[in-house]
């Protein structure tokens, strides 16, 4: 238990540099970006000059870039992430109004590349260079080769307009007033589509690398010795083959779920899912800035937290890891 | 044209009755409105101020104009192009200095407090003159308004104000809002702003961020019997393929403003159950617009402008861009307006020869490249047809040799390049025309404007007998010599070209057909829908 702790510490003082680079530097990047919250907003509604000079000082737009980053720091130094110009409420209501969708959504397709992933790897590298691996490896590349927006369409087209089995999109059904196990269900029909869409995409990533470790491992020396040994060749696979090759694929899923949340913006848009990655476009279309720096915020939060479980996981999975941090 | 499409229409309604009555009782065509259902419909954004009052534009209409009324609406057959809302009459002084509205007895407030003529005299006077993108301009000269009883309010102008110009105004600058809500604190940060009071047919009941908007019944609504539906939601689809998903799916039964790309329509038209209406938007026309900065010293040559309206083929754009869900324009107010048209203006047939002979004559000759000079076109990004739009005259700017380089922004970025830095030669816009040309239109052509206004002459366009001219029709009081004016003013703008019209589209609903009266006043999107309703 030690040993994860001194992790966390250490990993946690890294963090908070990592966090500011990522908000000056993402504040910067919106500031070059060509015009304001307030000529978003006049593009859709238009106005006369007293207008926009009156909004412009009502949202604070008038005071210089430098002010403005001070202001944010500072305020974020008090943990208050400020008032979202195009909704003119406070950014961590609508943050966490839409945080659980997102969640839900990269957990279930996590959930789902990951655990299939590495079943097929499994099987796929059980047997390398049969017509099963080669199949199912051929395949997971074209998966993973296109675009997630079209496979989201596809889905939509069969699943939703022809089949009708699924909803086309959104979280839930529309003021159901359900409650209870009813609404569970019928959030899960409406995360089917959206979650194979973003899940299958990066089913290849685990199956291959899983299928790779094992080819690496099936020549080592233990194996061998399983093998002399007389074990059953399902027990050499799951036991020793597959487990040993398992440890890589933890690593790849810490660093997938960045990926995962850049992923979810197509997803999210294309399912209609009030989520953060369509809160992000529309944050930037808005060019609400402290909206988009409180979105990006949550997500380098969420992804150095998901990076330490993973850690902390690895000190549990292999003895070997964090032995010598936690001596030194 | 109109009369054969009527007669046409009148002959087979006659006969599709006829079959009803005898044979298949169950498809009626006009039957009796049936009370109860819920219309679900599809949003693609959610207005960061859902007050009508203060945001007059068509976003924020089309959900709140079913809970805020305006004192009329837009109508096809009403007397002057209007039908009475929270105003039963309305009547105009001679000398301009003010205009009388007669309000409509017994109606109340969503929170059961009455309605009087102290809101409408609040609404105007602290909302529409001094907070709202339009009423600035339209109500710049209000003074006072008078409440001699409890249903009548007299506004009182502080120059002659021309009638005309505020019963056209009316139906979209004319949200009345509760006084008693909105006198505390500040207007703009009222809570009533994201969820508005009205005296409208539909209450506002919830908006969950990102998913949907709900409107319920007000079953005290003043309309006898309305509004027949017991619920509206409007679903946020922010994909632009996903309009037609749901329709056919039957999860939604309405996308208005063409949510169904044009592309699509085609295909839509024959799913069973579905209808594509191109009605209902007469009052809503946009306009494909190139405009032009005239600090460029070659666009400042008429010759040169002249060449390049007629390097566009206008009825190329309508087929191609628009597939034919538009008309060619032939200046700056559209074919289809009642009041103000006119055919009889300078035109620009396409004709490339001419088109080259011009600019030649202008001294800009081709360049051993087949170049005479390179410019900067920025299509403005809201819609699809504005940004192919913006293909095509690249390439037909390059058959007369100006080598035009493309700039695509999203829509902040887009404003401020055009309207504030006024960096660009030459631009794509879709500029609404609201019923009268003193609301947003002689602003594109008008000079003085001060840097930063959007939709507004930027391009240092001036000419003084134009100046003049509008200066003139905004003075004066009688509407035909009024409506005089501004047919001269079209031939000006046509003749001298400070921007160059090309195109004026209507938008597309896709409608399932269980929905009764749809598409029945020239701005149904943003209307009322009290009488809207769901059969079977």
């Amino acid at each position: 238990m030690t040993r994860s702790l001194t992790l966390l510490r250490r990993r946690l003082v890294g963090s908070v540099f990592v966090l500011l680079i990522v908000v000056i530097g993402t504040f910067l990047l919106l500031e070059a970006a060509p015009g304001d919250a307030v000529d978003a907003y006049i593009a859709s509604t238009g106005g006369d000059a007293g207008m926009i000079e009156l909004l412009r000082h009502r949202w604070g737009l008038d005071q210089s870039a430098l002010t403005r980053l001070a202001n944010y720091l500072w305020a974020l130094l008090h943990l208050d992430l400020g008032q979202s110009v195009s909704f003119s409420r406070p950014i961590r209501d609508v943050i966490l109004e839409r945080l659980p969708n997102t969640l839900l959504l990269m957990g279930s397709a996590t959930a789902l590349s990951f655990g299939l992933g590495s079943a097929l790897g499994i099987y796929a590298g059980a047997r390398p260079g049969s017509f099963r691996d080669r199949f199912l490896s051929i395949g997971s590349l074209a998966l993973y080769a296109v675009p997630g927006f079209w496979l989201g369409l596809v889905l939509i087209i069969v699943f939703a307009v022809d089949l009708r089995w699924f909803p086309i999109g959104g979280i839930e059904s529309l003021a159901s007033a359900k409650t209870g196990l009813d609404r569970a269900v019928d959030i899960a029909s409406h995360l089917v589509l959206p979650v194979s869409a973003l899940g299958f995409i990066y089913l290849a990533l685990y199956l291959r690398m899983m299928r790779a470790g094992m080819a690496e491992v099936w020549r080592q020396d233990f194996v061998l010795a399983a093998r002399a040994k007389g074990l059953s060749r399902r027990r050499i696979v799951l036991a020793h083959v597959a487990r040993n090759a398992l440890l890589p694929l933890v690593t790849m899923l810490g660093l997938q779920s960045a990926q995962m949340l850049g992923g979810s913006v197509v997803i999210e848009s294309v399912f209609s899912v009030p989520g953060l990655g369509r809160l992000a476009q529309e944050a930037v279309a808005a060019r609400d800035t402290p909206l988009l720096l409180g979105i990006i915020l949550t997500s380098a939060v969420l992804v150095v937290v998901i990076n330490l479980l993973v850690d902390i996981a690895y000190v549990f999975l292999d003895p070997r890891v964090g032995a010598n941090e936690a001596s030194a | 044209m109109s009369d054969f499409t009527i007669s046409r229409r009148t002959v087979l309604t006659g006969s599709v009755l006829l079959l009803t009555s005898t044979a298949l009782p169950t498809i009626g065509l006009a039957q009796t409105p049936k009370k109860g259902g819920r219309l679900v419909v599809a949003a693609d954004s959610e207005p960061r101020n859902l007050n009508p009052a203060i945001v007059a534009s068509n976003g924020v209409f089309f959900i709140s104009s079913k809970i805020v009324e305006t004192l009329a609406e837009a109508s096809f057959e009403g007397k002057d192009g209007l039908d009475p809302r929270l105003a039963i009459g309305w009547e105009g002084a001679a000398d301009g200095l003010s205009v009388t509205f007669k309000l409509r007895e017994g109606v109340k407030w969503h929170d059961g407090k009455p309605f009087t003529s102290a809101d409408v005299a609040f609404s105007a006077l602290q909302i529409w003159k001094p907070l709202q993108n339009l009423g600035r301009t339209v109500f710049k000269d209000l003074e006072a308004v008078d409440t001699p009883d409890e249903l009548t309010a007299v506004f009182k102008f502080a120059k002659p104000t021309p009638f005309q110009l505020i019963r056209n105004a009316l139906p979209a600058l004319s949200s009345v809002v509760p006084k008693h809500i909105y006198e505390t604190g500040k207007i703009e940060e009222n809570p009533a702003n994201n969820a508005p009071v009205g005296t409208g047919p539909f209450k506002f009941a919830e908006h969950k961020s990102g998913e949907y908007y709900r409107l319920e019944k007000n079953a005290d609504y003043w309309g006898k019997d309305q509004p027949y539906l017991d619920e509206i939601i409007y679903q946020v689809l922010p994909d632009r393929t996903s309009a037609a998903s749901a329709l056919e799916a039957e999860e939604i039964q309405l996308a208005a403003f063409s949510a169904v790309p044009l592309a699509d329509l085609d295909r839509i038209s024959k799913v069973p159950g579905l209808k594509v209406i191109t009605k209902g938007y007469e009052g809503l026309t946009y306009q494909l617009v190139v405009e032009i900065n005239h600090r460029r010293k070659e666009l400042a040559d008429l010759k040169v402008r002249q060449a390049i309206a007629h390097a566009i083929d206008k009825d190329f754009v309508v087929k191609t861009v628009f597939l034919g869900y538009a008309a060619t324009a032939t200046g700056p107010v559209p074919k289809n307006d009642p009041q103000f048209y006119t055919a009889d203006v300078p035109t620009y047939d396409f004709d490339v020869a001419k088109a080259n002979a011009l600019l030649d004559e202008a001294g800009y000759s081709k360049g051993d490249d087949g170049k005479r000079f390179s410019l900067k076109l920025l299509p403005a990004p809201y819609f699809n047809e504005t940004k192919q739009f913006g293909d095509y005259l690249r390439q037909a700017l390059a058959a007369i040799g100006i080598d035009a380089q493309l700039v695509n922004n999203d829509s902040a970025a887009h404003i401020k390049a055009v309207y504030t830095d006024h960096a660009f030669d030459l631009a794509v816009g879709p500029p609404v025309f609201r019923g009268d040309p003193a609301i947003s239109t002689t602003i594109l052509v008008q000079s003085g404007i001060p840097d930063g206004v959007p939709f507004s002459n930027q391009g240092g366009y001036k000419n003084d007998e134009l100046d003049a001219l509008i200066a003139k029709a905004s003075e004066t009081l009688d509407p035909a010599a009024r409506t005089e004016l501004y047919k001269e003013f079209q031939k000006k703008v046509a003749a001298d070209l400070p921007l160059i019209n090309v195109a004026e589209w209507n938008f597309i609903s896709v409608i399932r057909d269980t929905v009764g009266n749809v598409a029945n006043n020239p701005r149904w999107a943003v209307s009322n829908w009290a009488d809207t309703y769901l059969a079977g």
